[in-house]
Formats: structure tokens, C-alpha cells, sequence
């Protein structure tokens, strides 16, 4: 059953209950952003949809792997995955910086600063990527 | 008082009107004058039935929030000069119930704050005579930050998950749910769970963080209810992979 401190407060005839836009988050920047943000998730599920097709190709053999590699190279899917590096990269920045908020970490009793814990999320960041760049472009 | 300002106020009468109103009045600047003030001046000398609350006046009782050009504010925390050259926009706080001009209805938020038992709960009373339940200066700093809110709503009207979604319990309740669990004298976290675990508690937050932006007191509810998230996804690890008598 649903706690009756849940339930909406009572209709009363003679207040005025304003209706929320459709559109209330353009009527804000902070909101906008938010929304964009919460929109990231499609180009980073695109992502993974690459990287399985990738897999797939790889295990169906050279032939099925080459077709996959000339259709990453057409203009629309390079524009695509341009477009979705920008709005990965959003997704990382705004996901960095609002991790720190819900990590509390004590180190002698006085709370981390949070621009610590970004700072370090970022160096590990930056750490996969090299291990990860050297390991795809080294060879 | 040579400047003078224009004020727009959301004028709204349940007797006559549809849907609220604009009325512009003109007021004067002076530098240590708060929103408030200027309010305060309109009743008092232009337009007695003016309807709005305020208390204290000096950020402490929480009544006075209002939207202030479109931004959650308390009107007595706002300087007036800030706004120069105006109009300043003076509506009631959204994403509530309009009562008059700018009162808003509180009661849902009354509701939903007392359904997070937002006290010290123990099991067991120690009796008066064995003593104070202390605490170290450690287990203050836990909880301190939340427990400086002082119910003056301007989260709720800060948070569209709230507008939207009217029976989000939302950050202020949330937030002090957080302040109790916290407290190390205080044994309701389990009671309080059956709450603020439901979809409307802290899963209805989406994390837009507005709700910390907004509030004077910086109490940050948009970390406290991450924070709860983390511990309620621990607690269900838990409670997943250990026997009981280990939880």
C-alpha cells in the first residue's frame, strides 16, 4: 500500500496548480544541459553496438571483418562517431565531475576534497588511455 | 532615494482569478535593501493586500522563498540593487499550489517530510540518568552540512523532477533523512529505508543538481541523495552476499 505521506496534495478548487511545460528544460541553461547530458547515453550505447558488431565480425572471419572496416569508413558513419566523441566526451566530463559529489572518502576523520577525487579519476583516465593508445597504435 | 526600481509581482486571487496576474509597482533603491524589503515597503504604503510570508528576515526561518527573475531565492537573502536597472520579476515558488499572490500551499512537502522521520529513532531509550549519547566532533562533521536546511522549499521549486513528478519525496526530506541516517546516535536508517528506497525516493532523482545550487544554506541534497544511493546499493550487496548475522 502506498504510504498516504506519498499521496499528491488534495485537489482544491481554488488554488492555482500551474502546468509544467514540455518544454521547461529549454527555459534554463543548467536544465538544457542536464537533458543533453541524460541524451548522451544513445551515443554511448552506439558505441557499444560498434564494438559488438566489431566482435561479430571478427568471429564470422577476414572477409566479414573487412566489410565492417569499409562500412566504419563511409563519410555518415565517420560523422556519426564524430558526432558521438563529442557527446561521449560530455558524458565523461559531467560524469567525472558529479562522481566526486557522491563518493565520501575520510582520511583522518576530514572529508577529501572533491576536486581530489576528480583529480585522481581524471589521472586514471588518463593513464587507461595511454596503456590503451599503446596497446592499439603500438602494436 | 534617488533610484528607483520596477517591480513585477505575480498577483493572484483565488476569488476573482483564473490564473495569476502581472501587476508592476515602482519602488525605491536604497543599498542595504533586500527583495524583501521592497516587498515590505509595497504593503505597507502602496498595496496593503500584497499577500506573501516572510518571519525572520535574516535567513534563518525559511519562509520567505520566491522565484526572483525566474531563480528560487530567499527574498531576504536577495539585494534589491543587485537587479538594477529591473524590473525584477517577484513569482511564487513553482511547482507548488498557488494560495494567493505569493503563498504557496506547503502541506505536501509538511507530509513528506514527516514520512521520512526526520528525528533521532533508537530502539532503546537510555534512561535519563545514564547520560548524555555522545558524540565526537568526527561524528558531527558526518552530518553536520545537512542538518543546516531550514525548509525553505527553494530545492523543491529548484527540482524539475518534482515538477513533473509530484510525489518525488525530493531533496530537502531526503536530504535530512540522510542527516539522521548519518547521525551516529541514531538507529532508523532500516525504518526510513522503506521510504526513501522507493521509486519516489531517491531513485525518483535523476541528479540534476539544481537542488544544491539553489540552496542558501549549501547543504548539497543532490550529494546526500547520492550518497544514499551508494550506501542503499551496498546495503542490497549485502544483504545479497553475506548471511545475516554478518550484515
Amino acid at each position: 500500500m502506498k504510504p498516504r505521506a506519498l499521496a499528491h496534495t488534495p485537489y482544491h478548487p481554488r488554488w492555482y496548480r500551474p502546468r509544467v511545460s514540455t518544454y521547461w528544460w529549454l527555459h534554463q541553461w543548467s536544465y538544457a544541459r542536464f537533458v543533453l547530458r541524460e541524451l548522451t547515453s544513445i551515443f554511448v550505447a552506439w558505441f557499444v553496438l560498434l564494438t559488438l558488431f566489431g566482435l561479430r565480425a571478427l568471429e564470422r572471419g577476414p572477409a566479414a571483418y573487412a566489410a565492417y572496416l569499409a562500412w566504419l569508413r563511409r563519410p555518415t558513419v565517420v560523422a556519426i562517431d564524430a558526432i558521438s566523441f563529442l557527446f561521449v566526451l560530455f558524458h565523461a566530463v559531467t560524469w567525472f565531475s558529479l562522481a566526486p559529489r557522491a563518493m565520501v572518502l575520510r582520511v583522518g576523520g576530514k572529508r577529501v576534497p572533491e576536486k581530489v577525487i576528480a583529480g585522481a579519476i581524471y589521472a586514471v583516465w588518463v593513464v587507461i588511455s595511454v596503456v590503451l593508445g599503446r596497446f592499439l597504435l603500438g602494436g | 532615494m534617488s533610484e528607483t526600481i520596477q517591480l513585477q509581482i505575480a498577483r493572484y486571487s483565488p476569488e476573482s482569478d483564473d490564473e495569476p496576474r502581472w501587476q508592476t509597482f515602482e519602488t525605491p533603491v536604497r543599498k542595504e535593501w533586500t527583495v524583501l524589503d521592497a516587498l515590505n515597503y509595497i504593503k505597507d504604503r502602496v498595496d496593503g493586500s500584497v499577500t506573501y510570508r516572510w518571519s525572520c528576515r535574516m535567513g534563518i526561518c525559511g519562509s520567505c522563498g520566491m522565484m526572483v527573475n525566474g531563480e528560487p531565492k530567499l527574498t531576504c537573502a536577495t539585494f534589491l540593487g543587485d537587479y538594477l536597472p529591473g524590473p525584477v520579476r517577484i513569482a511564487p515558488l513553482r511547482y507548488f499550489p498557488v494560495v494567493r499572490d505569493l503563498v504557496v500551499e506547503i502541506g505536501d512537502f509538511l507530509e513528506k517530510l514527516v514520512a521520512v522521520k526526520p528525528w533521532l529513532v533508537r530502539k532503546e531509550e537510555k534512561a535519563p540518568d545514564a547520560g548524555e549519547y555522545l558524540q565526537t566532533p568526527q561524528q558531527l562533521d558526518a552530518y553536520k552540512q545537512f542538518s543546516l536546511c531550514i525548509n525553505c522549499m527553494l530545492c523543491y521549486a529548484a527540482c524539475p523532477v518534482y515538477g513533473l513528478e509530484p510525489g518525488f519525496i525530493g531533496p530537502a526530506a531526503l536530504a535530512l533523512a540522510q542527516r539522521y541516517n548519518l547521525d551516529s546516535r541514531d538507529q532508523g536508517a532500516g525504518e526510513r529505508m522503506d521510504i526513501l528506497s522507493q521509486a519516489e525516493g531517491i531513485w525518483g532523482c535523476t541528479f540534476v543538481g539544481e537542488c544544491t545550487a539553489a540552496c542558501p544554506k549549501h547543504v548539497d541534497p543532490a550529494g546526500a541523495i547520492q550518497q544514499y544511493k551508494v550506501a542503499a546499493v551496498q546495503d542490497w550487496f549485502k544483504t545479497l552476499l553475506l548471511p545475516r548475522g554478518a550484515r
